[in-house]
């Protein structure tokens, strides 16, 4: 089911994972460009009206798709055409429990799955409340996506990763998304705590902007994820940002996938 | 009695049957205990609603939280400190007072015979001048016993700000309250209250700039502070177990008002009446009597310019369910599960959901909700100053709204009692404007 996932973590190299907000900008093109850029893996964000995990670049990034008029269901049409181009890129939706939810957990799988999206990140939906989406998912063969983070101690470590697919997000600050950056050293460890506890690949997110910091956690860890970043690039250059984002994501791809080459 | 009681707008449900009486109604419920009082269950849930739907980074906090509050309760310490406060420093028990000229308009406007006596619970007497601090009363002492030293808290028409900043005063912890940019406009005179006290006060302007986006920016803090910050938050809502300890702490409204209308009159109450948003100040008042059935309760929805209108803050009688702010509820929201904006004149009202538990006796039956424009709240608050004697929050002037028609069909030797939750003096302002006076 998540194959695509399982091989973009198993090229023997770190892996670049890549956010953008859907219906933010040409939408379409930036998504090719992050792939031409060299991302392995594709969070496309689903705009909410309340992201509460989010800091001002992804909400403003919210507010820009909405004033385009976005919709579910463009979401899934982004993500179908997408997969239509690129077969082998796996596609990751990342989002909010209402949205996803709304016209019932089967419903929002099958369109998962009719779009060829590989996994689902769901922010407040944690695993307590499993039962909202995850059997849905898991029976359309997507894979539910669980974060970690700095708070997630060892005793409640086995709760996060029963029923965990695809990779194991490892949010390294605690905190809101685009702020500011972990500790190296924090990073490390809590890496290594959650690969002694796991087989799934560990990708590591939350204040990650440059190549440099990202080569750094590449050395740790199985993959990086960069979202807002991107998305100011989405917002500073509008129509324009393509070229940025593909600049930009080929300078990541390329401190990450040689991140653990010896120098 | 009996006569009147039959012709009440909602007769209570049987309690040994709840069940039965929503699936005669044709709504779905799961299988109800022989008890309104017993939820939530050890997962948070009332029924399908309530829940623990929260980011990661805040879960383990929730659980701590929750452990903690459950030995709190279990510590005549914690409970002893608490009422001695309620008694010393908000001024408890507030009083229930028989409203004469209020019930004798009232009378007069139903038919022969008809026309309930109407006793007021006066939480607008409290310190800081609404129900809301009792639960801030209660969550600083929550948050003391789990060593958090810094306090935050998002406030609507600045009511729970003010208490918040006053608890934290009182304890002498660093406090940061969260206010949408357009509240604080509105509201100015409680900005300066939390000032004084001491509160940094953060004008929140995303979204529409009120209650709602007020309540992400906290929980945006919250889950950058989780070390050493403790959220009160100010309604019966958000993850479990908020929605249980913040009832817990306001069901000492109903507590003291059950007591206090079996010494004034010697039974209970036919029914009960208080406005919600959140709905604390109704689930306190409403929870010890839930499993009483001859006492009907209506909460009060503020519906803004009208529910038709598109623009009110009705919940359940102009939303659905669904999931936010760490819980699942009756939302404002549309097909794509995008929260839309709610409207009323009341600040405190203006929030696009509900607290779980409503959601969850909205569906079971036992309690009725119904909707208060803007226009029906402002000609309440003014009978209310004339009648009474008594500036009422507009807040609680929803409920008050509801009285002329509530009293048409119920009879003379019947009692209601309307949660008069907080004073108006914040919302003079407000109202000078509706009315188009210029202070």
């Amino acid at each position: 089911m998540t194959a695509r996932l399982a091989n973009a973590f198993a090229r023997g190299r770190p892996a670049l994972v890549c956010f953008i907000t859907g219906g933010d900008g040409d939408t379409a093109a930036n998504l090719d460009a992050l792939v031409a850029g060299g991302a392995d893996v594709i969070e496309l964000g689903m705009p909410f009206t309340d992201p509460m995990a989010d800091g001002p670049a992804i909400q403003q990034a919210n507010l820009r798709s909405f004033a385009a008029g976005t919709k579910t269901a463009d979401l899934f049409r982004i993500a179908g055409e997408f997969r239509a181009r690129h077969p082998e890129v796996p596609l990751v939706l990342m989002g909010y429990a209402n949205p996803m939810t709304i016209r019932g957990p089967e419903w929002f799988a099958r369109e998962c799955a009719k779009a060829g999206v590989d996994g689902v990140i769901c922010v407040d939906i944690p695993p307590e409340e499993d039962a909202e989406l995850g059997p849905a998912l898991r029976a359309a063969g997507i894979a539910p996506i669980r974060l970690a983070t700095p708070t997630t101690d060892a005793a409640r470590l086995p709760v996060v990763l029963d029923g965990s697919a695809g990779f194991l997000y490892y949010v390294s600050v605690a905190g809101i998304t685009g702020m500011q950056q972990a500790a190296q050293g924090s990073i490390e460890d809590a890496v290594a705590r959650l690969k002694a506890a796991t087989d799934l690949p560990v990708a590591v997110g939350f204040g990650v902007r440059t190549p440099d910091q990202a080569a750094r956690i590449a050395r740790v860890a199985d993959g990086v994820v960069v979202g807002s970043a991107l998305v100011d690039l989405v917002a500073r250059h509008g129509a324009d940002a393509p070229g940025p984002l593909r600049e930009l994501t080929g300078a990541l791809a390329a401190a990450v996938h040689a991140a653990r080459e010896v120098a | 009695m009996e006569q009147g009681r039959a012709r009440a707008p909602l007769p209570p449900p049987g309690l040994d049957k709840p069940a039965a009486l929503c699936q005669a109604r044709g709504m779905s419920v799961s299988p109800q205990p022989n008890s309104f009082r017993t939820l939530p269950d050890e997962r948070g849930h009332f029924g399908r609603f309530g829940g623990r739907y929260v980011a990661e980074t805040l879960m383990p906090l929730i659980l701590d939280l929750e452990k903690e509050y459950r030995a709190a309760k279990a510590d005549p310490a914690f409970q002893a400190e608490f009422d001695d406060l309620l008694e010393h420093f908000v001024g408890r028990p507030s009083p229930l007072y028989f409203a004469p000229r209020m019930t004798a308009h009232y009378r007069e406007a139903a038919p022969q015979g008809m026309g309930p006596k109407i006793y007021f619970k006066r939480e607008e007497l409290n310190h800081t001048g609404a129900h809301k601090i009792n639960n801030c009363v209660g969550q600083i002492l929550l948050a003391l016993r789990m060593g958090k030293t810094r306090i935050i808290a998002e406030t609507g028409a600045g009511q729970h700000g003010v208490a918040t900043a006053t608890v934290a005063a009182r304890f002498g912890l660093p406090c940061v309250i969260f206010m949408g940019a357009k509240d604080v406009e509105r509201q100015k005179p409680n900005v300066f209250r939390m000032k004084l006290l001491g509160a940094e006060v953060v004008p929140v302007t995303s979204g529409a700039e009120t209650l709602k986006d007020a309540m992400n920016e906290a929980l945006r803090d919250w889950v950058a502070n989780v070390h050493d910050t403790f959220y009160i938050i100010g309604t019966a809502a958000g993850p479990h177990p908020y929605p249980e300890l913040v009832r817990d702490f306001q069901s000492v409204i109903g507590k003291e008002a059950r007591e206090q209308i079996l010494k004034a009159e010697g039974r209970l109450p036919d029914m009960l009446v208080a406005a919600v948003g959140g709905g604390s100040n109704a689930i306190g008042l409403f929870h010890p009597f839930l499993d009483d059935p001859d006492v009907a309760m209506v909460g009060i929805e503020a519906a803004g310019h009208g529910i038709a209108s598109g623009q009110h803050a009705a919940s359940l009688t102009g939303g659905g369910p669904g999931i936010l702010h760490g819980n699942r509820t009756y939302l404002l929201q549309d097909e794509d599960g995008q929260i839309t904006e709610a409207h009323s004149i009341s600040a405190g009202l203006d929030y696009p959901g509900i607290g779980p538990e409503h959601s969850w006796l909205h569906e079971s039956g036992r309690v009725r909700y119904l909707p208060i424009t803007d226009n029906q709240a402002l000609d309440a608050f003014q009978l209310c100053c004339q009648l009474e004697g008594i500036i009422p929050a507009l807040e609680s002037a929803h409920a008050l709204a509801a009285l002329p028609e509530l009293t048409l069909t119920m009879g003379e030797d019947q009692i209601i009692v309307v949660n008069v939750s907080g004073r108006g003096d914040k919302d003079i302002f407000t109202v000078a404007e509706a009315l188009g006076v210029k202070l």
